[in-house]
């Protein structure tokens, strides 16, 4: 089933073509309205007539998190804030939040390419669309909910949390298609079979499970406890939310919407690009978007492109499940940590950042985070209520930072591991790769 | 008057306890009095001592986390009601103990007790005041 047969099964040469049509426009707009894109391209002696096929792409410079960053809030949007009907963020490295805007126009993309997705995953105006990923400035919730109503689904906006609420909402509306981080769908599996609820009652047939890495293992577990047929979604803000990419029913890799956006694989060390098939770091440049154009975007997620037909019928590019960071971005429980912000809190508490450590596991199939920091004499105190003080307004930094609940330990000096070189600032005991 | 008490933080892991102490024995220091404060995860452990800097150079130089706290100790009749007379005296004129452990002595008849409290002037003061007896130094 597609959502939009035409452009989905467009001929290849066809694609190429709209995209270094679109390619050529959007550079000469972002030339024209981003300042910080125009010096860029100025240093790197490049101008848009420069710009015609998706050949020309190469010539262009990368675009970083950190630029976001560094233009933070909106210095990087090619339209005014009058254009602008929706805003959106995520975590950037430090402090700051990685912020990104859309036209209507963008938004009205965004529901065409959720539509896609959830028509590959068996949605269509008959579904119930149970969207369990969070409302708000995470763009997981209204993505997914953009692309169920314009599908025409019943879309049941649920948002994370209450797992024995979405249970008996899954039960008494009938839903059919379920959104949610693959750990959350696994929570929801035990939970049901705790409750003793029988399986039968329940009517789901698919779910589009994202926002997070999750392996094969992960998928069989989901689509045997739930008995439904697990699809992957792939998506980061900053080029859109989710949607960017998703499965189809041949489950071989994840097709990228690439009348939209331009997926190149380039060797993070060197920049050059890589050949189809091989792996290495996903770079997208948004063709259409008005708001936030970004040209050559550093996902740092490892990947490779897969452009051999695909046993669907779609003719898009498919990139295979990201094995892997260039960075050290973890995600948990659907949400960007960077340990780097977590050391930014713990500076706030003493002179030095006091040697720490980052422990991630899995629990009851829900993401766990622990951050041990050794004691030093800034921290002590003859009095437990002072330590414990200290712990909890930790705590408190550290979840208004990520928006994530942690546990913090005190731990003796010197019972973290030193390593030579950089030190190690994460024990991730989940295996999802 | 005032005691230096050192104050050590501990994980709570077996064996840490011994193995701090063996640090002291190693050192050839003498506990006089001890006490643990402990959560779920830590403790701290609080020592009255014969010589406070060397037990402290010997835990910093172990890597241990210690520090100096000052303390009043009083000495009481060992008899049923002292340590309430103490703390009600201290009560009245609004001085809150942030904790307290006591100890025997060798002398006959004689319990000693540590005062952790915000101002040990204050509290010398009135306890002085009071007739109640403070301990000068501990041997």
């Amino acid at each position: 089933m597609y959502w939009n047969q035409e452009i989905e099964t467009m001929p290849r040469e066809s694609i190429v073509n709209l995209q270094g049509e679109r390619l050529a426009a959007c550079i000469r707009r972002v030339y024209d309205n981003v300042k910080p894109y125009r010096e860029k391209m100025i240093a790197a002696g490049v101008t848009p007539e420069d710009i015609k096929t998706v050949e020309d792409l190469r010539k262009l410079p990368f675009t970083y998190k950190q630029d976001l960053r560094d233009n933070y809030p909106f210095g990087l949007f090619a339209t005014p804030l009058d254009d602008v009907v929706r805003i959106h963020a995520s975590s950037g490295t430090t402090g700051k939040q990685t912020v990104v805007g859309y036209t209507q126009n963008d938004l009205n993309i965004w529901d065409e390419l959720m539509a896609r997705t959830l028509t590959a995953a068996g949605g269509s105006r008959k579904s119930v669309i149970h969207v369990a990923y969070g409302y708000g400035l995470f763009t997981g919730g209204l993505g997914a909910h953009g692309g169920a109503q314009r599908i025409g689904a019943a879309t049941v906006p649920v948002s994370v949390g209450n797992t024995k609420r979405q249970i008996q909402i899954m039960l008494d509306f009938g839903s059919s298609l379920l959104c949610c981080t693959p750990s959350y769908a696994l929570h929801l599996a035990e939970a049901i079979e705790e409750a003793g609820i029988d399986k039968s009652a329940l009517k789901l047939k698919s779910g589009c499970f994202g926002a997070e890495p999750w392996t094969g293992e992960m998928r069989s577990e989901i689509e045997a406890r739930l008995n439904i047929k697990a699809f992957d979604i792939y998506g980061l803000s900053e080029v859109m939310g989710p949607g960017v990419s998703f499965e189809c029913s041949a489950q071989s890799g994840l097709h990228i919407s690439e009348d939209h956006f331009i997926a190149e694989i380039i060797n993070p060390d060197t920049g050059e690009p890589l050949p189809y098939g091989e792996s290495g770091e996903l770079v997208f440049t948004c063709i259409t978007k008005e708001a936030l154009p970004l040209i050559r975007y550093r996902t740092r997620d490892v990947s490779s492109l897969i452009a051999t037909p695909c046993a669907c019928g779609r003719t898009h590019v498919r990139m295979t499940k990201p094995a892997g960071r260039t960075d050290d971005m973890l995600i948990i429980r659907g949400v960007n940590v960077f340990p780097s912000q977590i050391e930014s809190v713990l500076l706030n508490f003493g002179d030095v950042a006091p040697h720490y450590i980052i422990i991630v596991d899995r629990v009851d199939n829900l993401d766990t985070l622990e951050v041990q920091v050794e004691m030093s004499p800034a921290f002590f105190s003859d009095e437990v209520r002072k330590i414990e003080e200290l712990e909890s307004n930790i705590r408190r930094e550290i979840e208004s930072v990520l928006g994530l609940a942690a546990r913090i330990r005190l731990v003796e000096p010197k019972s973290i591991e030193r390593s030579e070189g950089k030190a190690k600032r994460v024990i991730d005991k989940r295996k999802l790769i | 008057m005032i005691i230096n008490q050192i104050s050590v933080f501990i994980e709570n892991k077996e064996g840490r306890l011994a193995e701090l102490l063996e640090i002291l024995a190693g050192n050839n220091i003498d506990i006089r009095a001890l006490s643990i404060a402990d959560t779920a995860d830590f403790g701290i452990l609080r020592l009255i001592v014969n010589d406070p800097e060397r037990a402290m150079n010997a835990l910093e130089k172990e890597g241990v986390t210690v520090s100096k706290t000052q303390v009043i100790g009083v000495k009481l009749n060992d008899a049923p009601g002292a340590l309430a007379h103490v703390l009600n005296v201290l009560s009245r004129h609004h001085i809150s103990v942030e904790y307290t452990y006591a100890f025997i002595t060798h002398s006959k008849n004689e319990a000693c007790v540590i005062l952790r409290v915000e101002d040990n002037d204050k509290a010398i003061n009135i306890l002085n005041q009071n007739g109640i007896e403070l301990l000068r130094h501990i041997n």
